[in-house]
């Protein structure tokens, strides 16, 4: 018969599994809204360096308001309020939205940077050998200017990444929430979040030092 | 339309609350950002002139702190710490956790800085016969404050920003206070539309006064 029961176990083999899976949970969550949010960022750039006077005073302010106010009061907001208008999201569901919205308004602002950063002579040469609108904004403008802000993208894909953890904030178990669970049951806080501390650092690393390879590469 | 009744009255009566919240989150994140900036700039120094373990020791610090997200940083100085027996006060975990991050990514911008004010600046100073204290306080230091005063301004409405994570670790600043309210009356849409808004204004503050100042500054 056991006189106590222990309600606190260790930190074992299965709880390095469950922080593993949560690092990928957090992984999906940023490569899908990182992927949409760039794709939709891009075209409110574009939309901000064409639109001129009509996009900087519609959709400018909207993004403007993204960048301004804090993700975390964002998440909640927008969780409390999709019921309200008769939607009922999950976690993820709301988490991938606002982190998309979040990620195009940073993108937009890069975007228009590099469109910006091609030289208007080069997509006037480029109109004058015959290429239209559009064959110049993908053959010229993109490669051109893609190099050109591609380091601050990456900047942009490295904080969405990390700000993804602010999601546990709704009940989303990803890696920074299960290392939470993990204390709780645990009570081993330091060394469950020097674990979970590698996991991002693992993840964000690699992509910052490519990045930085990637940039000399074409400064060559 | 929505079978939702907004109540904005329990929100406009601790209006009052709110703002001083809102000044108590300027104040950390001033802070944090003056510590930042005096540690950010050690740790450039020692990067780049220094080998050994002071190197190594600014290296990981720079690198842990963009490598993780805040949030973590900040369950790290609340948590980790409290696990070998220092207790920080919420307070002290934020302004710990805040400057630590921003020494991390401030120590970045100042490495470019450095980088973009040419050598020769400093050997014409010593030339002229200052001192390196001397060379580096008044010739070189503020050529660098003046190519990373845009730098520094964004890195200051992100301790705006992130300081709102004060709310998950209980700290009663703006979003902690809005969180405390929101639980205690159920307003919870209502209380964090309006933080947002307090949290918009305040970003705008800093960015006219941070303008303000440029033409103050930086005027020939």
């Amino acid at each position: 018969m056991q006189d106590s029961i222990s309600f606190f176990t260790g930190f074992g083999v299965n709880d390095l599994w469950f922080l593993g899976e949560a690092a990928l949970k957090t992984l999906w969550i940023s490569v899908l809204s990182i992927s949409i949010g760039t794709l939709l960022g891009t075209f409110f750039g574009w939309v901000l360096h064409e639109g001129k006077l009509a996009a900087t005073l519609t959709i400018a302010p909207v993004l403007d308001v993204f960048r301004s106010v804090p993700l975390i009061i964002q998440l909640v907001l927008f969780y409390n309020f999709a019921p309200i208008i008769g939607l009922n999201f999950d976690p993820f569901v709301s988490g991938v939205v606002i982190l998309t919205f979040y990620t195009a308004a940073l993108v937009a602002n890069v975007a228009r940077g590099g469109i910006e950063a091609v030289p208007p002579s080069m997509r006037r040469a480029s109109r004058s050998l015959g290429m239209s609108y559009w064959q110049d904004l993908f053959h010229v403008v993109l490669p051109i200017g893609g190099r050109a802000v591609f380091p601050a993208w990456i900047g942009v894909v490295l904080g969405v990444m990390k700000d993804s953890a602010l999601v546990s904030v709704l009940g989303y178990v990803e890696l920074l929430k299960a290392s939470q669970v993990l204390i709780t049951r645990t009570q081993e806080p330091l060394l469950i979040l020097a674990i979970a501390g590698a996991f991002y650092f693992a993840l964000s690393y690699p992509i910052s030092r490519y990045a930085h390879k990637f940039e000399q590469r074409w400064s060559k | 339309m929505f079978e939702y009744n907004f109540h904005w009255r329990p929100v406009l009566k601790t209006l009052p609350d709110l703002i001083q919240a809102g000044l108590t989150t300027l104040e950390v994140a001033t802070l944090s950002m003056v510590i930042g900036i005096l540690l950010g700039l050690c740790l450039a120094l020692i990067r780049m002139n220094m080998n050994g373990p002071l190197k190594w020791f600014a290296v990981s610090w720079i690198e842990m702190a963009r490598n993780t997200p805040a949030l973590f940083q900040l369950f790290f100085f609340g948590f980790g710490l409290g696990a070998i027996g220092i207790n920080l006060t919420p307070y002290t975990i934020i302004l710990a956790g805040l400057s630590f991050n921003c020494a991390g990514y401030l120590a970045e911008n100042f490495r470019g800085g450095f980088q973009a004010v040419p050598d020769t600046q400093l050997k014409a100073a010593r030339c002229l016969g200052m001192n390196a204290w001397q060379a580096y306080t008044r010739i070189v230091i503020p050529q660098v404050f003046k190519v990373i005063y845009h730098p520094i301004t964004n890195q200051m409405v992100w301790a705006v920003l992130m300081s709102s994570l004060g709310m998950l670790i209980g700290f009663r600043e703006l979003s902690g206070e809005t969180q405390f309210f929101a639980s205690r009356t159920f307003r919870i849409f209502e209380y964090f539309a309006v933080t947002a808004v307090l949290y918009y204004v305040i970003v705008k503050i800093i960015l006219a006064a941070s303008r303000l100042l440029a033409m103050r500054l930086f005027r020939y």
